[in-house]
C-alpha cells in the first residue's frame, strides 16, 4: 500500500477491533509503531498527558507487558479470563494526508467486558493517528475517551 | 434484633490479640456501627485546601458515609458542613466542586446560608413569624461538623463535637505529612487534577491493612512486576540503556522478603503507622535534575538531605487514608457498605519543584492505582476473593499474628521488622478504642 484509501483506513479500524475481541493480542501488537502511545484520559476533554493522572498513558513496552501478563501462569485476575466485545460505529476519516503520511480517524463505540458473572458496558470515542510503515498502516497513537471517564469503575482489564 | 447491637463488650470481643472476627469485614450491622461511632470519633481526612483556593470555592465529599461540603469562607478559613439543607434535607451541592460566591442557596425553596453555614435568609420569612422558628434546629443553618483542622493544607474533621484533640489523635505521626510537604522548596503542596476513582467490592479495612502488608507484593504482583522485569531483561537494547520511569516504578514490587523485612515498620498510637523506616521501594528513583539544588537553596544542604533522606513508603493515618511522602500521593478509602469501598487516589504538585517529579507521581498513580492498572487488578482480585471467602462458615477468624509479641502494647511508638503485622494489630487496637468509646454496655 502506498496511498491508503478512505476504505483502507476504515477497514483497519474494524480489523483492529476484531483482533481485540478475538484475543489475537500478538497480532494486535504488530499494529503499533515502536514509539506508539495508548492514552485513556481521566478528565473529560483532558489536554495534559503528563502532569495530571490519566487512566492509561502507555508506551509500547507497557502495552506489551499487558499482553504478556494476560498469558502468565500466576495472573490471578485473569483466571478465569476476561472477554471483551466492541461494537463500533463506522469511523470518521478526519484526516487523510498522503503527502504528510498522516491519517486520523475517529470512532464511536460501545465496549463490553465480562468475567464470571460480571459485565461492564462502556461508551467511548477513539482517535487513531495512523502512519504508513513499509506500506502498512500502523498505530502511532490511540486516544480513548470514555464517556464517563470521571466515574468510579471496577476493574477494566482489557484494551478498549 | 441485630446480631451486633450497640453493645460495647460484644464489639470489643470481635478483636483478639492475634485474630479478628470475620463480622468486622462482612456484617452490615458492624458497618453501621463503624459509621456511627468510629468515623464520628476519629479525625478523618476531608480534602486538601488547594482544592478550594478561593473564597466561596467548595468541594463535596463524604466522611465515612456522611455527605459533607468543604468550603472556603470569607475569612479565608476552611469550613466543613453537613451537605444537607436544614429545611427539608435537600443536598445543597451535588457537583464535585465549584464556587458558590458569598453564600449557598438551596435549590428547593431558596433558603440561603453564609459559607460558614449560618442561615442568611428565608424567602417570605414572615410566614414563620410567631411560629417559634428561633427555637428550631433549622434556624441554625447548615450544620457544621464537630471540629475541623487544617494541617499544612490537609483538612481533617471530627464529626463528634466532643472527643480526642487533633494533636492527641495523630501525635508524632504527623511527621509523615511534614516530610511530604517539606519536599516542596516552598513548603507547600497543590492538588494536581481529579483523583482516580476505583470501586472495590470489599470492606474498607482490607484496603487499609494492605497498605502495610509487605508479604503480598512479591506474590500477588508477580504477574505484573515479575513479568515487567522478565520482559525488560529479554528485550534487545543497547548496552547501558536507562530503565524507563515505568520500570523504576513497577519493578521494586518484586523485591525480596529480605528487602521488606529490613525496610522496617513504625507504629504510632491510635492506629497510625508506616512501612519503609530504613529504605523503601521508593529509595532508588533517579534524581531529578535541579531539584536537589532547589532544596538546598530553600533549606540549606543539611536539612535538604535530611528531608530527602526519608523514604517512608506507605503511611497509614487511621482510619482511612494512606499517604506516600516521596511521591506526594494520598489514597482515601471511602467506606460505602460492609462489602463496598471507593478508593480515591490523589496526587499533589510540590510547589516550586521541577515538573518531572509530578510527572513521575502521575505515572505512579495510573500504573498502580487506576481501575485500568495491572497492579490494581492484582490487588482487587485478592480483596474480592477474601470478601467472598469470609462468608464461608468453615472458619470465623482472620489471622493477624505475624511477629506477634505476647503482651504487646500500642501506647508507645515502635519500630519493628518490616514484615510484622503489628501495624494491622495497631489498627484493630484503635478500632476497638474509637468504636466502643461512645457505646454503652448491653442492658442486662
Ligand atoms: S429544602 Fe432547602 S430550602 Fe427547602
Ligand atoms: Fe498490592
Amino acid at each position: 500500500m502506498s496511498a491508503p484509501s478512505k476504505d483502507d483506513l476504515i477497514d483497519f479500524i474494524y480489523e483492529e477491533a476484531r483482533m481485540l475481541d478475538d484475543g489475537r493480542f500478538d497480532e494486535w501488537l504488530d499494529l503499533w509503531t515502536p514509539d506508539g502511545i495508548y492514552w485513556m484520559p481521566l478528565e473529560y476533554n483532558q489536554q495534559d498527558e503528563n502532569l495530571v493522572t490519566s487512566l492509561l498513558h502507555e508506551d509500547f513496552f507497557m502495552i506489551k507487558l499487558r499482553v504478556e501478563r494476560f498469558k502468565g501462569e500466576r495472573t490471578f485476575s485473569q483466571k478465569p479470563k476476561t472477554r471483551c466485545h466492541h461494537v463500533i460505529q463506522r469511523p470518521f476519516v478526519d484526516r487523510l494526508d498522503v503527502d504528510a503520511g498522516e491519517f486520523v480517524t475517529r470512532t464511536a463505540f460501545h465496549y463490553v467486558e465480562t468475567r464470571l458473572d460480571d459485565q461492564t458496558l462502556l461508551a467511548a470515542n477513539a482517535r487513531h493517528d495512523l502512519v504508513l510503515v513499509d506500506g502498512k498502516l500502523k498505530i502511532k497513537r490511540k486516544r480513548v475517551d470514555l464517556l464517563n471517564s470521571d466515574a468510579a469503575f471496577g476493574n477494566i482489564q482489557m484494551f478498549l | 434484633m441485630s446480631r451486633h447491637a450497640n453493645d460495647r463488650s460484644a464489639i470489643a470481643a470481635l478483636v483478639r490479640p492475634t485474630e479478628v472476627h470475620r463480622d468486622i469485614y462482612i456484617d452490615e450491622d458492624v458497618f453501621q456501627l463503624e459509621m456511627k461511632h468510629l468515623f464520628a470519633n476519629c479525625w478523618v481526612f476531608v480534602g486538601h485546601d488547594s482544592q478550594t483556593p478561593n473564597k466561596g470555592d467548595y468541594f463535596t465529599t463524604e466522611i465515612g458515609t456522611q455527605p459533607v461540603i468543604m468550603v472556603r469562607h470569607s475569612d479565608d478559613e476552611i469550613y466543613v458542613l453537613h451537605n444537607r439543607c436544614p429545611h427539608k434535607g435537600t443536598k445543597i451541592a451535588i457537583d464535585r466542586a465549584g464556587n458558590t460566591g458569598k453564600f449557598f442557596r438551596c435549590p428547593y425553596h431558596a433558603w440561603s446560608f453564609k459559607t460558614n453555614g449560618c442561615l442568611l435568609a428565608i424567602p417570605l420569612r414572615k410566614g414563620y413569624k410567631d411560629t417559634g422558628l428561633e427555637e428550631s434546629e433549622s434556624v441554625k443553618g447548615m450544620a457544621p461538623v464537630g471540629a475541623v483542622k487544617n494541617y499544612r493544607g490537609f483538612v481533617f474533621a471530627r464529626l463528634a463535637p466532643e472527643g480526642v484533640s487533633f494533636e492527641d489523635f495523630f501525635g508524632s505521626s504527623l511527621s509523615s505529612i511534614d516530610n511530604m510537604v517539606d519536599r516542596s522548596p516552598a513548603g507547600r503542596l497543590e492538588v494536581a487534577g481529579p483523583p482516580l476513582r476505583y470501586m472495590h467490592r470489599c470492606n474498607w479495612k482490607m484496603l487499609v491493612e494492605n497498605q502495610t502488608d509487605t508479604c503480598h507484593p512479591m506474590v500477588a504482583h508477580e504477574s505484573s512486576a515479575g513479568t515487567a522485569i522478565k520482559l525488560w531483561e529479554e528485550m534487545e537494547k543497547p548496552e547501558g540503556t536507562k530503565k524507563p520511569m515505568a520500570m523504576e516504578v513497577i519493578a521494586p514490587f518484586m523485591s525480596s522478603y529480605e528487602f521488606f523485612e529490613n525496610m522496617g515498620i513504625r507504629t504510632w498510637p491510635n492506629g497510625h503507622g508506616h512501612t519503609g523506616v530504613h529504605h523503601s521501594i521508593h529509595s532508588d528513583y533517579s534524581a531529578i535534575p535541579g531539584y536537589f539544588e532547589q532544596m538546598c537553596e530553600a533549606y540549606g544542604e543539611d536539612r535538604a538531605r535530611e528531608i530527602l533522606g526519608e523514604n517512608r513508603h506507605n503511611t497509614v493515618y487511621f482510619p482511612n487514608i494512606m499517604i506516600k511522602g516521596p511521591i506526594q500521593q494520598l489514597r482515601l478509602f471511602k467506606p460505602i457498605s460492609a462489602n463496598k469501598t471507593l478508593v480515591e487516589s490523589y496526587i499533589y504538585r510540590l510547589v516550586d519543584a521541577p515538573d518531572m517529579l509530578l510527572q513521575r507521581t502521575a505515572m505512579y498513580n495510573r500504573l498502580i492505582n487506576a481501575p485500568t492498572s495491572m497492579v490494581g487488578h492484582d490487588d482487587l482480585e485478592m480483596y474480592e476473593r477474601a470478601q467472598e471467602g469470609l462468608h464461608s462458615d468453615g472458619l470465623e477468624w482472620v489471622n493477624v499474628q505475624r511477629l506477634y509479641q505476647p503482651g504487646e502494647s500500642f501506647e508507645q511508638e515502635a519500630i519493628e521488622n518490616g514484615t510484622t503485622e503489628r501495624q494491622m494489630r495497631n489498627q484493630f487496637d484503635a478500632w476497638t478504642k474509637y468504636m466502643t468509646m461512645t457505646m454503652d454496655e448491653a442492658a442486662q
